[in-house]
């Protein structure tokens, strides 16, 4: 396989041909925000928060390959108003209320947030009305937390195998749903494996009986889980 | 099937004809003004005055004039009735031997007529679009037996190329480049997909094209299959389109009877078939990554491109996806050749594009223009100005995804470079023109509000920014906007425009932005209320 030779920031860096410019970013230190790409699954460029500047044009870096004498510019003035917009988006979309939530403290928003700076929201709270699903004997969904990133969905279709999860309605109304949009606990396909929690970024999914700040996600254990079985083949 | 075959069939349908047409437009639109039953009144009237012998009825594709229908027209000699009801199928009978006849007639010598330069639009209202043998007679077919028979792939694409056609979807991409590009692209198997998903608000070129000349389209399909080596195509019709759709399969079928669809055309070793896909209500379907994914059975939305379809599209495969319109000047390009069909237009925009002149305009209906005429002579000629007089403001083209050009800007040429310049797009062809009873605010409002109900719901700018801008439009139309809103209307448009994943997130905001722009007195006098 070639080596390509891109700038990244003005600085020259290697990376494998086929890989993107996320991960050799990655590689090269430099730390691109992400929320919809998580290590293990395919790639989306739903969260358009890993936006790079690419001679001049936008591109998503976790879909977007390297290629020879790319410039790639990852937290320009302009990208980084962007993704504080996009994280703004996100918190006005449903309702994500840190204080009451089970993954506080746990949560990828949450840090995002922090990470960018957003100290405030300037836009108007949508407030929907969104349900909570616990009619699964184990696990709960909890829609005014779900940022539609859907890596529950890839998760159980790609490493599950069993695509329970996918997503019904566009727009706002759009909503993670189990099978036949059924309650999750009346799910035909569900296997009760977890990896859909493994995966959530949020509080979104969340283990029944964990209460405030308790709810802890593993999402390494994806790319783990993707790494053993290529391994062993 | 051979070049004599169809000869033959030409000429036993011209032998079969009357020497008087009555053609009754049963395209959508007069159709829902009872346009069936006029088109069985008439017969009647025909068989009763014992006409049989040299006068039939014949039900055609849209004549053009949809403001004026149900439009009936009595060919060759070309008398055109207009807003004809049932009951007058016996005075327009009776008026075809030189008897007088009240119903309202038509200037076929108007502007609107004599302006407009038919190819896509070629036999529509001349032919009966459910009968193969009409279209055969019209020369159809030919063309592809031209291609399959006298020429390369190669030689296609290359007069594709030379005719400077581009994508009628409405981004213009250069049809030939796109054509040797699925060429060049490796696969197994290859697919041709004609998007007929035509979903702005006002727009309905491409069902009248489906309705009035469905084998136009299949014959367009079927060069391209032939040039890019594709065996399967799919046409992807939304599903709000029923007669579309149904004129469309009783094409295929009556195609595929006559061996001109299917295996071995024309004897060659070329075979192609083509199925249906109807849509299922969602605008996004006809970007065209969401609408691969639709024909593969998946949710319809929209993917990262690269990789484009040419190299990766329908299960993976290369894939050509052109729009109806773009298909349906195939056949002429390879009839007349690339240098007539480059010897329209402009030098960037080559031949001709069809618009759906609807809104506060005096003639509402479909126009097929060569590129380069000016928005001026579109709305003032053809259009015949205002409705009932009034001063038109403005036109939006490109529907949601385009933007307001104000009526000081009517001289610009329609063509991509222009209309882009001015902060609009081409569109696919929906042209709605706003007089001084429109409010500038309220029709970015309702874009909006189509963009935010229309957004798959995959990326984040484009879902709630949406919403976002909606509601600051909302808060602005009610009087209670400030300033500090419109400067976050104009940063979420900035957002939309460039971090979206499809063109349409990153094209919703044009109707906001150019409104912004040229009627920024109309947003102020609201704030500052």
């Amino acid at each position: 396989m070639a080596a390509k030779t891109l700038l990244i920031n003005g600085t020259m860096v290697s990376a494998r041909e086929g890989e993107t410019i996320l991960e050799a970013a990655r590689d090269a230190g430099v730390k691109i925000p992400t929320l919809c790409h998580l290590d293990g699954l395919s790639d989306v460029g739903a969260c358009r928060l890993c936006l790079v500047e690419v001679g001049g044009r936008l591109r998503p870096a976790c879909t977007t390959t390297v290629s020879e004498g790319m410039d790639v510019h990852t937290h320009t003035d302009a990208l980084k108003a962007y993704r504080r917009q996009i994280i703004e988006l996100l918190f006005a979309e449903r309702g994500h209320v840190c204080a009451v939530c089970v993954a506080s403290g746990h949560c990828e928003l949450q840090d995002m947030a922090v990470t960018l700076g957003m100290d405030h929201v300037r836009y108007a709270y949508l407030a929907p009305t969104c349900s909570v699903d616990i009619s699964h004997e184990r696990f709960g969904l909890d829609h005014n937390r779900c940022i539609l990133c859907s890596r529950c969905v890839r998760a159980c279709d790609e490493v599950e195998g069993v695509h329970t999860w996918d997503i019904a309605g566009r727009g706002t109304s759009a909503r993670v749903i189990t099978d036949m949009n059924q309650p999750w606990g009346e799910s035909e396909t569900c296997t009760a494996c977890g990896k859909c929690l493994l995966a959530c970024p949020t509080g979104a999914l969340f283990k029944r009986g964990a209460t405030v700040a308790e709810m802890e996600h593993a999402p390494a254990r994806i790319a783990m889980i993707v790494e053993s079985r290529r391994v062993r083949g | 099937m051979e070049l004599h075959d169809l000869q033959l069939i030409a000429r036993r349908e011209r032998e079969r004809r009357r020497r008087i047409r009555i053609h009754c437009c049963t395209s959508s639109g007069c159709l829902a003004s009872q346009g069936l039953e006029i088109q069985k009144r008439l017969e009647a009237a025909v068989a009763e005055a014992g006409l049989e012998g040299e006068v039939e009825v014949v039900g055609v594709g849209c004549i053009g004039s949809c403001g004026q229908g149900p439009m009936v027209e009595i060919a060759p000699e070309g008398t055109l009735y207009e807003y004809v009801r049932p009951e007058d199928a016996d005075a327009i009978v009776a008026a075809i031997n030189g008897g007088e006849c009240s119903v309202q007639r038509g200037d076929p010598l108007r502007p609107f007529f004599t302006r407009q330069f038919p190819i896509v639009r070629k036999n529509a209202g001349k032919i009966d679009p459910e009968r193969i043998e009409e279209y055969i007679a019209a020369g159809g077919y030919r063309s592809l037996y031209r291609a399959i028979n006298e020429m390369t792939p190669a030689e296609v694409i290359d007069e594709i190329t030379r005719s400077g056609l581009r994508g009628r979807g409405g981004a213009g991409y250069p049809t030939g480049l796109k054509w040797s590009t699925v060429a060049k692209s490796r696969g197994e198997r290859k697919y041709v997909v004609c998007n007929g998903d035509e979903g702005d608000p006002g727009a309905f070129m491409d069902r009248s094209v489906l309705e009035s000349d469905p084998h136009l389209v299949l014959e367009g399909m079927c060069i391209a299959a032939y040039a890019i080596g594709a065996d399967q195509g799919y046409i992807y019709v939304r599903g709000e389109y029923p007669f579309a759709i149904q004129r469309l399969q009783k094409a295929i079928n009556q195609a595929k009877k006559f061996g001109l669809l299917g295996s071995q055309i024309f004897d060659s070793t070329f075979d192609f078939r083509v199925d249906i896909r109807v849509g299922a209500g969602a605008f996004v379907c006809g970007e065209e990554t969401a609408l691969l994914a639709s024909i593969e059975g998946r949710r319809g939305q929209p993917r990262p491109r690269p990789p484009y379809p040419a190299e990766s599209g329908l299960w993976g495969k290369p894939t050509l996806i052109n729009n109806v319109e773009t298909f349906a000047n195939i056949a002429s390009i390879i009839e007349h050749g690339p240098d007539w069909y480059a010897s329209i237009g402009t030098e960037t925009s080559r031949g001709t594009k069809v618009f759906a002149l609807t809104g506060k305009i005096h003639n509402t209906g479909l126009i097929e223009v060569p590129m380069g005429i000016t928005l001026r002579e579109i709305v003032h000629q053809l259009g015949g100005g205002g409705h009932s007089g009034s001063e038109v403001k403005a036109v939006q083209t490109g529907g949601p995804s385009g933007g307001c050009i104000p009526a000081s800007l009517f001289d610009t040429p329609v063509d991509y470079e222009s209309l882009a310049q001015v902060g609009s797009i081409m569109g696919s062809g929906g042209m709605v023109v706003m007089d001084n009873s429109t409010n500038m605010v309220e029709l970015a409002k309702f874009y909006m509000e189509f963009c935010k109900d229309e957004s798959c719901g995959k990326c984040v700018p484009c879902r709630v920014g949406t919403v976002q801008i909606h509601r600051l439009l909302e808060k602005i139309t009610a009087g209670q906007g400030s300033q500090a809103d419109i400067d976050q209307l104009q940063e979420l448009c900035q957002l939309l425009r460039n971090t979206s994943l499809c063109g349409l997130g990153q094209s919703a905001p044009n109707p906001v932005m150019s409104t912004l722009k040229y009627f920024t007195e109309e947003y102020e006098h609201l704030i500052e209320r």
